[in-house]
């Protein structure tokens, strides 16, 4: 199961929970069980089959560059970011 | 998943200080930067822009400007291409196409001062500019927002119409509030009543350019097929090309890029200005056409890094530990929305252990250019409200400030302020080579009469990314290899990526020599920017190496079978720079060697390296100003000043040392003498380098730099990436020193003599 955090501007869909547990081999499988679990969401996350611009998707210690392809091993930690630049 | 690399210690070109392989190009004055592009044909371009940081465009009148003898065309924003309102990726952070379009050339509305309301061509630069000026505005002038305060108060004018905010997920129309973001862990109201000592303030500072000498460039040329070709002064062709095939409504296989050599960038050289003016004047008249910012423009039109306000309250327990903090960021994005408020969120608690935190965080539109990236974008901001808050609890509570930071580090798995949890990072071994340095085992010294000395300290802290870059390898028959890429050069970067081809064929760095190419003769490239190039392309250059090896193990196997074939390139092994018989170790034969050899086993050698990294391994400063006031004068000069911080890996110490001084240099300048000084009608009152004060070398000492290398098992060779790690610190490191020295926190960047003068006062 992966532990997914619930970015605060996304709870209002979840009923204020911020921390949910998924049972998903991949990101687009966690996306698409959030999207189960409290509708609309996916939209929020997801736009033309890849995460929105601006978002990122933190797996674990690492922002993926795999997209929704990144596989998740079990009881990793799944945060949905700002997307990082720099100077 | 993601591949890890064991760290070494054992190199024979990593570590070392070679000459830059552009040096003798750059100190000759032979580099070409974009003003010196000169094609056939040449005309210049020239903008009008508005006088007013906020009015509305009643009627815009080019009939003069057109008539002046030498004008070749003028466009106006009826000339810019419709472009699409959503937000779009560039790669390297998002934007709305039809906000920057309207940003570049105004239409119904001017946002900020400066803003260009039409472009002239003509066959010389002063008549273009003296028929700028020809160009008749009516304008309605409307009232200007220069602070996040004004922007949100109740009657405030609407900046950009139609704009639909974003509160906590919730759309907001008719605001000036374009988001607010929040991050909740744990339990901080609990916690700050379970606090012992709890310290808030709150904390104010403008915005600030990046301050590089060149000024913004661009020579465009479009031609009869609808081909734009763009030679400037970026920090990413590959962005700019996305950029310009959004504004221009052009597939990016249309549009090609140079990057021509760079006077500074620091992040302000991302975003495009004038390279759509320039192709859009081109395609008007059919000639090429170059545009040069006059310093004036620089400061009031291209993109500062974003003033506000920070308020932060932490709360420890009777033990001296950290357990609860909360933060409110409010900044300035200028006339776009897009400040750095996730950075800066996710950045502020990242030096320490915090188990209970909350953020919330306020991007706010302003009468002022749109902000971009400086060098740890968001960052500065926060560390110096978090740093300060940290020496005034300890000061509050009887606690060593130095002890208190090391007892309350980040470690691996602590979370940031956005809940991710770190990887292996070097907080406390930057802390550790702080508090063993000469610097801080060294006294203050006694100040002369009428000046007080002080000491302050204060972390920073940057993430470094990854990102995507190309490398192309060539091996010439002399034994050198060319290495193509498309990675500006700002800090040294050819020489630290060579030196990372170099080591892993086992040749000397100055037999790589390296070049930065156009968009359509390199693979994608990400920016010179968030610490990334001597990581991501170094990388790529790293990997486009061991392909080479690989090739050239065949070649080696084809010399040494003779046509028989017994030899495979699994039997031979490489190393040092020397290929290898497995079975028969007498037998072997040098990379210069067989690169005179080619010619006859198979033709050129080469290879590709590319990569789309993960982040990159995070990144952690500490800094110790030794500061003297003149309590006359309220003047401040810095009198010693160490900037340690964990790089991963010195790939050439001597380019990582000169990313630490100039990081620390440019947060002095903040820190003291930097800001945007506004009128109230709009628009800066110090836009030359007279008046707006940064730090010469004849203001400070010598920055003492002390290296720290925990590798990040990330990256082949461990680097982190170092160039925004020192601009965080300087900021809280002179407030605490200036506390030290008088006794009186200041709260409002910068600390120039005025405010301190005040201080001393009350």
């Amino acid at each position: 199961m992966a532990k997914v955090f619930i970015p605060f501007q996304l709870r209002k869909f979840t009923n204020g929970v911020p921390e949910v547990d998924v049972p998903a081999a991949t990101l687009r499988e966690l996306v698409d069980e959030l999207e189960n679990l409290y509708p609309g969401i996916k939209d929020r996350l997801v736009k033309d089959d890849k995460l929105r611009p601006g978002l990122s998707a933190v797996v674990g210690y690492v922002a993926t560059r795999q997209g929704l392809r990144q596989k998740l091993d079990p009881d990793v930690e799944v945060h949905f970011v700002p997307a990082v630049s720099g100077g | 998943m993601v591949e890890t690399f064991e760290p070494k210690s054992d190199y024979r070109v990593i570590g070392s200080r070679p000459v830059r392989h552009d040096g003798f190009d750059k100190v000759t004055g032979r580099a070409i930067y974009g003003a010196d592009v000169k094609l056939p044909g040449l005309i210049w371009g020239a903008l009008a822009r508005s006088p007013h940081a906020h009015a509305i465009v009643k009627s815009i009148d080019t009939s003069e400007a057109e008539k002046t003898p030498g004008v070749l065309g003028v466009i106006t924003s009826k000339d810019m291409p419709e472009t699409e309102d959503k937000m779009i990726d560039l790669g390297e952070g998002d934007e709305n196409p039809r906000w920057t379009s309207n940003r570049l050339m105004a239409s119904t509305k001017v946002i900020y001062r400066g803003h260009p309301v039409a472009a002239v061509a003509a066959a010389d630069r002063y008549v273009a500019e003296e028929a700028a000026k020809k160009v008749k505005v009516e304008y309605e002038i409307l009232p200007v927002h220069n602070d996040v305060d004004s922007a949100l108060a109740n009657q405030a004018e609407i900046i950009i119409d139609g704009m639909v905010g974003n509160d906590l997920g919730e759309e907001v129309k008719n605001t000036n509030m374009a988001t607010h973001e929040r991050y909740d862990f744990g339990d901080v109201n609990k916690a700050f009543k379970d606090a012992a000592y709890i310290e808030e303030n709150t904390y104010t500072m403008q915005m600030v350019h990046q301050g590089y000498i060149e000024p913004q460039n661009a020579t465009a040329f479009w031609d009869e097929e609808d081909r734009v070709k763009v030679w400037t002064s970026t920090q990413g062709a590959f962005t700019a090309r996305t950029a310009l095939a959004n504004l221009l409504q052009l597939d990016v296989s249309r549009i090609k890029v140079t990057p021509c050599e760079i006077g500074g960038g620091f992040g302000g050289k991302i975003p495009v200005y004038l390279e759509p003016i320039a192709a859009l004047l081109s395609k008007k008249t059919g000639r090429p056409v170059k545009m040069v910012m006059e310093r004036t423009a620089v400061f009031e039109t291209t993109g500062p890094t974003p003033g506000g306000k920070v308020w932060v309250k932490i709360g420890a327990d009777n033990n001296g530990k950290l357990i609860a903090a909360e933060s409110k960021i409010w900044f300035e994005a200028g006339c776009n929305p897009g400040s750095m408020i996730g950075p800066a969120a996710q950045c502020i608690y990242a030096p320490y252990d915090i188990p209970n935190t909350r953020i919330d965080s306020y991007d706010v539109v302003v009468n002022k250019p749109k902000v971009a990236p400086y060098r740890a974008p968001g960052s500065p901001q926060v560390a110096y409200a978090m740093e300060s808050a940290v020496d005034d609890l300890c000061d509050k509570a009887g606690w060593d400030s130095m002890e208190f930071r090391i007892n309350n580090a980040s470690t691996q798995g602590t979370r940031r302020g956005d809940g991710v949890r770190f990887s292996v990072i070097g907080t406390k071994d930057v802390l550790s080579a702080t508090k063993s340095s000469n610097h801080w085992n060294s006294d203050l010294g006694t100040a002369p009469e009428g000046k007080v000395r002080g000491r302050g300290i204060s972390n920073g802290y940057w993430f470094n990314i990854g990102l995507k870059s190309s490398v192309n390898l060539n091996v010439n028959n002399d034994g050198t290899v060319t290495l193509i890429e498309g990675s500006t050069d700002i800090g040294g970067s050819r020489a630290s990526i060579s030196m990372q081809a170099a080591e892993a064929l086992g040749i000397p760095a100055e037999d790589v020599r390296p070049s930065i190419v156009d968009t359509d003769s390199v693979g994608y490239t990400d920016v010179t920017g968030g610490s990334r190039t001597t990581y991501a392309t170094g990388f790529a250059a790293w990997k486009a190496a061991n392909n080479l090896v690989d090739e050239l193990k065949g070649r080696v196997a084809m010399l040494w079978s003779e046509g028989t074939g017994e030899f495979g390139k699994d039997d031979v092994t490489f190393e040092s720079g020397v290929f290898w018989s497995k079975a028969e170790p007498q037998k072997s034969i040098s990379f210069k060697e067989l690169a005179g050899k080619l010619d006859n086993l198979g033709g050129p050698a080469i290879s590709t390296g590319s990569v789309d990294l993960e982040s990159a391994g995070d990144g952690f400063g500490m800094h110790i100003a030794d500061i003297e006031v003149d309590r006359a004068t309220g003047k401040t000069d810095v009198i010693r000043y160490t900037a340690v911080q964990d790089v991963g890996k010195a790939i050439h110490p001597s380019y990582v040392e000169g990313q630490m001084q100039g990081g620390a240099v440019q947060g002095i300048g903040w820190a003291l003498n930097e800001e945007y000084y506004m009128q109230d009608e709009g628009g800066m009152a110090n836009s030359s380098f007279l008046d707006y004060r940064m730090p010469t070398s004849l203001d400070l000492p010598e920055i003492e730099t002390v290296i720290v290398e925990i590798p990040t098992p990330l990256h082949p060779y461990g680097v982190r990436g170092v160039g925004e790690v020192p601009i965080c610190p300087p900021l809280a490191a002179i407030g605490n020193a200036i506390k030290d020295a008088l006794g009186v926190r200041l709260t409002d960047l910068p600390m120039n003599p005025g405010k301190i003068i005040e201080a001393l006062k009350k």
